[in-house]
């Protein structure tokens, strides 16, 4: 599916940092009960311990990460369930729906995407030992946050 | 108003506890959680229990939650039972189509209790 080009051009003429910022508080105030704040890029990149990926497609077209360590996965896990995750992969799945929600957050925000933006199922990758390549080669943007005083990037990358 | 038992269809078995936890949270006295990961397991899950309530996410594979709440329709225990959907699906376009198809309630994620209660406690005969 191609990127429909208005939204495309307005990703590069528009802020939509904030917006993604925004979606980004929301979704651990609410289900993580955390305030969390966007930190500068100074206060250190997580090491990928757990990346979650969430495909966009239609209007926009990109995909968007969540990263964090291990052990900051564990505990957004933990925050979520309400309790310590059985295993590696409820803490990955528990990453995944967090960057879902954060996808779609952000999309909400963006008058006009309604319908035109679709969201895939979320794919988590577990272990830092991989380099990552989009071919969403456009706009893209990053905020970082400290859940448990440990950085948390998520990460939105468009393709024009 | 007896026990509540809930099927609740999500792919994600994280988001399934975090829709069960929201249930009992609202105050809902819940009897039985059934949990399926997408509607064609719901459908199976369906032959075998008797649910009061169905909470159903719209993303997910083999079969989605549009389609689900479609075809639910077919299946005779199921009639009357009500459906809210959550998802992160929030646009005008899917929560007409899921309503149209026959679900309750809407609620887009992320989600409070708070909303859990707002939508379902009405559906189920209670005040929110």
């Amino acid at each position: 599916m191609s990127t429909d080009t208005a939204f495309a051009k307005r990703s590069r003429e528009e802020d939509w940092l904030p917006i993604l910022e925004l979606a980004t508080r929301e979704v651990f105030e609410i289900m993580l009960a955390c305030k969390v704040k966007p930190v500068a890029q100074s206060e250190g990149k997580p090491n990928a311990g757990f990346t979650a990926m969430v495909g966009l497609a239609g209007a926009l077209c990109g995909v968007m990460t969540v990263c964090c360590d291990a052990k900051t996965a564990g505990l957004i896990a933990k925050g979520m369930l309400g309790e310590i995750a059985e295993s590696e992969e409820q803490v990955g799945d528990a990453l995944g729906e967090l960057c879902n929600m954060i996808a779609g957050n952000f999309k909400n925000k963006l008058a006009g995407t309604d319908e035109r933006c679709m969201l895939s199922v979320p794919t988590v990758v577990s272990g830092g030992e991989y380099r990552f390549h989009s071919l969403a080669d456009g706009n893209s943007m990053e905020t970082i946050v400290l859940f448990e005083d440990a950085p948390v990037a998520v990460r939105l990358q468009l393709k024009d | 108003m007896d026990k509540i038992r809930a099927l609740i269809v999500d792919d994600s078995s994280v988001m399934r506890k975090i829709v069960e936890r929201s249930l009992r949270q609202a105050g809902i006295d819940l009897d039985k959680a059934v949990e399926a990961s997408n509607g064609a397991e719901a459908l199976l899950a369906l032959q075998s229990n008797v649910v009061d309530l169905i909470l159903c996410d719209i993303n997910m594979p083999i079969m989605d939650g549009l389609e689900f709440v479609r075809q639910i329709a077919t299946v005779e225990s199921a009639k009357g039972v009500p459906i809210v959907m959550i998802t992160t699906e929030g646009s005008e376009s899917h929560v007409v189509q899921a309503l149209s198809a026959g679900a309750r309630g809407y609620i887009r994620k992320p989600f409070t209790p708070d909303q859990v209660k707002e939508h379902v406690l009405p559906l189920l005969g209670k005040k929110s």
